[in-house]
């Protein structure tokens, strides 16, 4: 989406290019999942390879696929909190992480800012619903609260380290409820407040082995899966009781 | 020792989950309640996504029943005749739960539902309890008269047509008794997340008048059927079953039923019922505040 954005920006043949990697190109969830760092890194390739006095600063987003979220909010409606509002958002990103070699507020001004969707307060919600202004953006800073309470939506200023103005790297962190799906890692080059080059690299999350054959056949066999797991504890509880009885003779 | 969930889709402490399976299969095995009410909130707490808490939470409750039948079958505790038409019954409500739990889960009031079901349930329940097991424990100790003869079961339960004889209950009731009484737990079952036996055992003791020495045995032979069909309703539904996380509950849970089966042979019943009645109690007590009280997060999401 914004590519075409960033190459009509780019234009110029003497700007500086970006040549950016991610440690991996999947990350597996296995059974002893809990969570996953991934290294992007990259190097900035200045026209005829001289580093100016201010080098460019460097701003990663690391984005989980977008889903439909109905959000609710409670109010105290008779001495008991209840659900009582709600609002809609189409596109919700299940993850987003952004790193930067400074802090985004000396890097951007608020209307670039906007348009990149650089920080956890400018992702693109999409809401679709007709609640007034006022509510919509009570319901954008619910949603986002609550995302950054579960360490889904992460904001984490000077995680970019820039070496000698040429090659950078962010660790970015995954947690271990982190959804599953294609993820973006977007590399972005910011000099004198404007995006100057980006670069976009997919990121695979799935879940591998025995936590793929589970999920899968709790979603494609649903009732055959059902009887498995009743199965399982009538087989627990069966054991345990008759291995209890006989040691009590 | 973290361990992944697939279906919760986050990883857990596996020492947790054992551990919290054998506190709630004790108290399974010592009252004949499956200890739902306090698995669901707990794994709610502990952070498993709601849907996956409730479904996953009645898988294992199954397996605690077993382990929990086995145990009182072998000191003649269960009533199967009694207990197939209890089961019956909530084979029917957990249908009809299902339903209402979808209803409810569109308006968006299944929370303040459940919530206000499990004050008004556990507070009367737990109130009636406690002062029948005060009652008791006072006459055991000699400082009050027993009350006079209590009539054998409720005057409505008298008046049904049609009447089955249920040897070791000691009962000649109808059994469309029983056969309401399984349908009612059923919806709670699905409802709430609950086996259903802190419902079943006040209500076999005080409206059927059974034996109180087959009670919990028989509650449980109907809570194994009603959660076995509330898992398979929760797995091609919801799709939320997580056989992981019913796994590592059902370990700590059926050995802690048998644990808490042998315990409740050594204590008088009338403390067993006071302290039941009491834990009850605080867990109503626990959710009529949470309603008052401002909660931690006032927005939810839900996937649409």
């Amino acid at each position: 989406m914004l590519l075409p954005l960033a190459a009509l920006l780019l234009g110029g043949a003497a700007k500086p290019q970006l040549v950016p990697d991610v440690s991996q190109d999947r990350v597996d969830i296995v059974y002893s999942f809990t969570g996953a760092e991934l290294l992007l890194f990259g190097a900035i390739v200045y026209p005829g390879g001289r580093t100016p006095a201010h080098p460019a600063d460097v701003v990663v987003v690391l984005k989980g696929p977008a889903e439909s979220m109905l959000l609710r909010e409670k109010q105290k409606v008779a001495g008991i909190w209840l659900n009582a509002d709600s609002g809609r958002f189409r596109s919700v990103p299940s993850f987003y992480a952004v790193a930067s070699s400074a802090p985004l507020s000396r890097i951007v001004d608020q209307r670039t800012a906007a348009i990149y969707e650089f920080g956890v307060d400018n992702i693109q919600l999409s809401p679709a619903s007709s609640a007034t202004p006022e509510a919509q953006r009570r319901f954008e800073a619910g949603l986002v609260g609550l995302k950054r309470k579960m360490g889904l939506y992460v904001e984490e200023p000077g995680r970019v380290r820039v070496r000698q103005g040429v090659l950078y790297r962010a660790r970015m962190r995954l947690p271990a409820r982190v959804p599953v799906g294609t993820y973006t890692a977007e590399t972005f080059l910011v000099q004198d407040g404007r995006v100057i080059a980006a670069q976009v690299r997919d990121v695979v999350v799935e879940r591998r082995g025995f936590e793929r054959l589970v999920a899968g056949y709790a979603q494609d066999h649903a009732l055959a899966y059902g009887l498995g797991a009743v199965a399982l504890s009538v087989l627990l509880g069966w054991a345990a009781g008759a291995a209890f009885g006989r040691k009590r003779g | 020792m973290d361990l992944y969930l697939p279906i919760a889709g986050l990883s857990v402490n596996v020492l947790v989950i054992v551990g919290l399976g054998g506190i709630v299969g004790i108290l399974s095995g010592m009252f004949g309640v499956g200890g739902g009410f306090l698995t669901t909130p707990l794994l709610i707490f502990y952070g498993i996504p709601p849907a996956v808490a409730v479904a996953s939470s009645s898988t294992q409750i199954t397996g605690a029943s077993v382990s929990g039948v086995l145990a009182h079958r072998r000191r003649q505790g269960v009533d199967f005749h009694m207990g197939a038409v209890l089961a019956a019954g909530g084979a029917i409500g957990s249908v009809a739960g299902g339903y209402v739990f979808r209803w409810l889960q569109r308006t968006g009031q299944i929370d303040t539902v459940v919530a206000i079901l499990y004050v008004v349930l556990l507070g009367s329940i737990g109130t009636l309890m406690t002062k029948e097991a005060v009652q008791s424990i006072a006459v055991m100790r000699g400082r009050a008269a027993p009350p006079a003869a209590a009539r054998r079961h409720h005057p409505l339960i008298t008046a049904l047509p049609l009447r089955w004889r249920f040897y070791r209950s000691g009962l000649y009731v109808s059994p469309l008794a029983p056969l309401l009484l399984g349908f009612v737990a059923g919806v709670l079952t699905v409802l709430l997340g609950v086996g259903g036996g802190f419902l079943l055992v006040p209500a076999m003791i005080y409206l059927l008048g059974m034996s109180t020495r087959v009670v919990v045995g028989t509650s449980l032979f109907q809570t194994l059927f009603v959660t076995a069909a509330t898992t398979l309703i929760h797995a091609t539904t919801t799709k939320a079953v997580d056989i992981v996380l019913a796994g590592l509950l059902l370990i700590g849970s059926v050995t802690g039923a048998q644990v808490g089966a042998r315990f409740a042979q050594r204590v008088r019943p009338e403390w067993l019922r006071l302290a039941l009645a009491l834990i009850v109690l605080a867990v109503a007590v626990r959710m009529a505040l949470g309603l008052g009280w401002r909660p931690d997060d006032i927005y939810t999401v839900q996937p649409l």
